[in-house]
């Protein structure tokens, strides 16, 4: 298991308020995870998994402790430099999708190779290969609202995955999702973590979507509480 | 980028149709008050410029003053007198015509009728340097006006007033108790820029006019008509010098007469017409202040109501200024949008406006240019407070905004 780490905390905590007020949201993590991991983080809510996963995300920044990110000191940049980290390196997948409404699939694909200053050629090829591979040919002129729950989840995918980043953080990703539509986007995310070797970190509280990552770390009080990897069926 | 920024821009506006156009009126009415306004005082300049220049752009008119300094402390200024007159009749070699002229207004009767009416005294020389002509009939001759006789050439409201359709040729009219026979009729002048009806008018020789009707041996101006292709500054250097040495001005005294041509007196009414369009230009700017004002409202609430938009930009990559940017845009674009429909919207009211008050449509390519300019500063001036507040959001908040 010695894979090269991609994401590692160092006694990473968060503290929100002052003085009485203050609350710890995370108490002196340390964590590792190694790139093409898929790791489901879990845990109650005010466990402290939403605010590790924002600062994985390169969303936030830790309070004390150090955060590596792809071997950078991420912990420390600004919120400009956070930002095109996140642009080449990471996908983001929400509960709620998070689309532009009235914005189509392909354009809502398409959003995140603008902030790189992509040419619009290039911009429409790539998110009509990333709407190919989350298995959304043809719907590219549909929006939001003409789509289904599934659909919008997989355009969000697509909209992930269509700068090739490294790090896929999804917050709850079946959330929204029927059972049938929650098993067909995890299959999708397996996929991808097998087929592109994407390092996918999930947040979740169900039990069987966690039991599609390979690893599930749980956090409880703002402490890593648990830190169990399936055994590899030969 | 650039282009993808406006197309959202225009999107989002198009979104909203009845509150962006609410948004704009205030830039709307602002511009297009300026446009209607500075359209309409073009015009007006453009038609006292025409007016004056059918009197002749060649023409100067030499009248007495009282000096600055120095020379006579008397009340009313000396006045021109026949050696001022031979003085530059033999001392201009560069003018087409010097004459005298003297006016009063004076009651004329004919028959049952009486009008007050212009009176003029003058010589032959008057209406080559006006250019003028009889309509019908004839002027008096060089002969006439050494005589003195009484005779008389009539404008176009004065023959309307007592004549009718009828011709005057040869008829008597009482000018201030005189018996004048009527030799001919004045080509119609019409209303001059000044608002005065240019052929109620009654000509006849000066001698006459002096001894008959102002008693006295006077002249009011003395009008000089430069010749082609010579500058009227440089015909009024030369009627200057003449003058000094007619009228024994000591060097270091100021001029006791003033020269004026006839653009310098344009320039005049032109400044009066700059003097209102500037107050209603005032009037405009605060306008266009509320409308900026109104613009700032509403980008404000298109920030808040797209936070969650913004949260999602932010995650995916988007900078602070790429965010800054597309707020700016938008309200540039917003802006921009109400100063062209203000711009539409000022030339037809000055398109209206010179068809009732028979002015010429004189739109400036510049004013057009600078509303355009103007318009777009404002919506970026601002814009960018709004545009400022979306950018810093904190992307973890406004992912959570609701």
């Amino acid at each position: 298991m010695a894979r090269d780490p991609l994401i590692s905390f160092d006694k990473v905590w968060k503290t929100y308020g002052q003085g009485e007020a203050q609350v710890h949201a995370l108490s002196g993590v340390d964590m590792t995870i190694g790139r093409g991991e898929f790791v489901a983080i879990m845990g109650p809510s005010g466990s402290g998994k939403s605010t590790a996963m924002n600062i994985i995300g390169c969303l936030d920044t830790p309070t004390s402790g150090r955060y590596d990110f792809l071997g950078i000191d991420a912990g420390r940049l600004d919120r400009n430099r956070r930002a095109v980290l996140r642009n080449l390196y990471v996908g983001f997948v929400f509960q709620g999708y998070n689309l532009l409404p009235r914005t189509t699939a392909a354009e809502n694909v398409e959003l995140p190779l603008i902030y790189r200053g992509a040419p619009s050629g290039e911009r429409h090829e790539r998110a009509m290969e990333a709407l190919e591979q989350v298995g959304l040919m043809g719907r590219q002129n549909h929006t939001p609202a003409e789509l289904s729950g599934g659909q919008q989840q997989r355009v969000a995918i697509a909209r992930a995955i269509v700068t090739r980043p490294t790090l896929l953080v999804a917050d709850e990703p079946t959330g929204n999702l029927d059972t049938a539509r929650s098993h067909e986007i995890m299959e999708l995310l397996t996929t991808l973590n097998a087929e592109l070797g994407l390092t996918i970190v999930m947040v979740t509280h169900e039990a069987d979507i966690a039991a599609y990552a390979q690893r599930t770390i749980g956090f409880l009080d703002g402490r890593i509480a648990s830190d169990t990897r399936k055994l590899e069926v030969a | 980028m650039v282009w993808e920024t406006i197309r959202l821009a225009l999107r989002s506006i198009r979104r909203n149709v009845l509150r962006s156009f609410l948004t704009l009126l205030g830039i709307v009415i602002g511009v297009a008050a300026v446009i209607a306004m500075i359209t309409i005082g073009n015009g007006t300049t453009q038609k006292v410029r025409t007016d004056i220049s059918s009197l002749g752009s060649n023409l100067l008119v030499v009248r007495a003053a009282r000096p600055d300094r120095g020379g006579s402390t008397s009340f009313t200024p000396r006045q021109l007198d026949d050696k001022d007159l031979d003085g530059l009749r033999k001392g201009l070699t560069n003018a087409k015509a010097v004459s005298a002229a003297s006016q009063k207004s004076v009651r004329v009767v004919y028959a049952a009728g009486n009008v007050a009416a212009d009176v003029t005294g003058t010589d032959t020389d008057f209406f080559v340097a006006r250019d003028w002509n009889a309509s019908t009939g004839r002027l008096f001759t060089e002969q006439e006006v050494r005589g003195g006789v009484n005779v008389c050439v009539i404008g176009e409201t004065v023959r309307q007033q007592f004549f009718g359709a009828g011709d005057p040729d040869g008829l008597t009219i009482r000018v201030s108790r005189m018996g004048c026979r009527v030799i001919g009729v004045l080509q119609p002048k019409g209303t001059s820029g000044f608002g005065q009806d240019q052929d109620n008018v009654v000509m006849m020789p000066l001698p006459t006019f002096q001894r008959r009707i102002a008693g006295n041996r006077n002249i009011d101006a003395i009008y000089v008509a430069a010749q082609d292709g010579v500058s009227t500054s440089t015909v009024q250097e030369g009627i200057e010098t003449i003058l000094r040495e007619t009228r024994r001005i000591a060097p270091e005294a100021d001029d006791n007469f003033q020269v004026r041509d006839m653009t310098q007196i344009a320039d005049a009414m032109a400044s009066a017409t700059a003097t209102m369009t500037g107050m209603l230009g005032a009037v405009a700017a605060v306008s266009l202040l509320v409308g900026g004002i109104g613009i700032m409202n509403i980008m404000l609430v298109s920030v808040t109501e797209r936070t969650r938009e913004i949260g999602i930009r932010l995650a995916i990559g988007a900078h602070e200024k790429h965010i800054l940017i597309q707020f700016l845009v938008e309200a540039t674009v917003l802006s921009l949008l109400g100063g062209l429909i203000g711009i539409v919207l000022g030339l037809s009211l000055a398109g209206a406006a010179s068809l009732a008050l028979s002015i010429p449509f004189a739109p400036s390519a510049a004013v057009i240019l600078l509303a355009v300019g103007f318009s777009a500063l404002i919506g970026m001036v601002f814009g960018f407070f709004p545009a400022l507040r979306g950018a810093r959001l904190d992307p973890i908040d406004a992912l959570r905004h609701e």
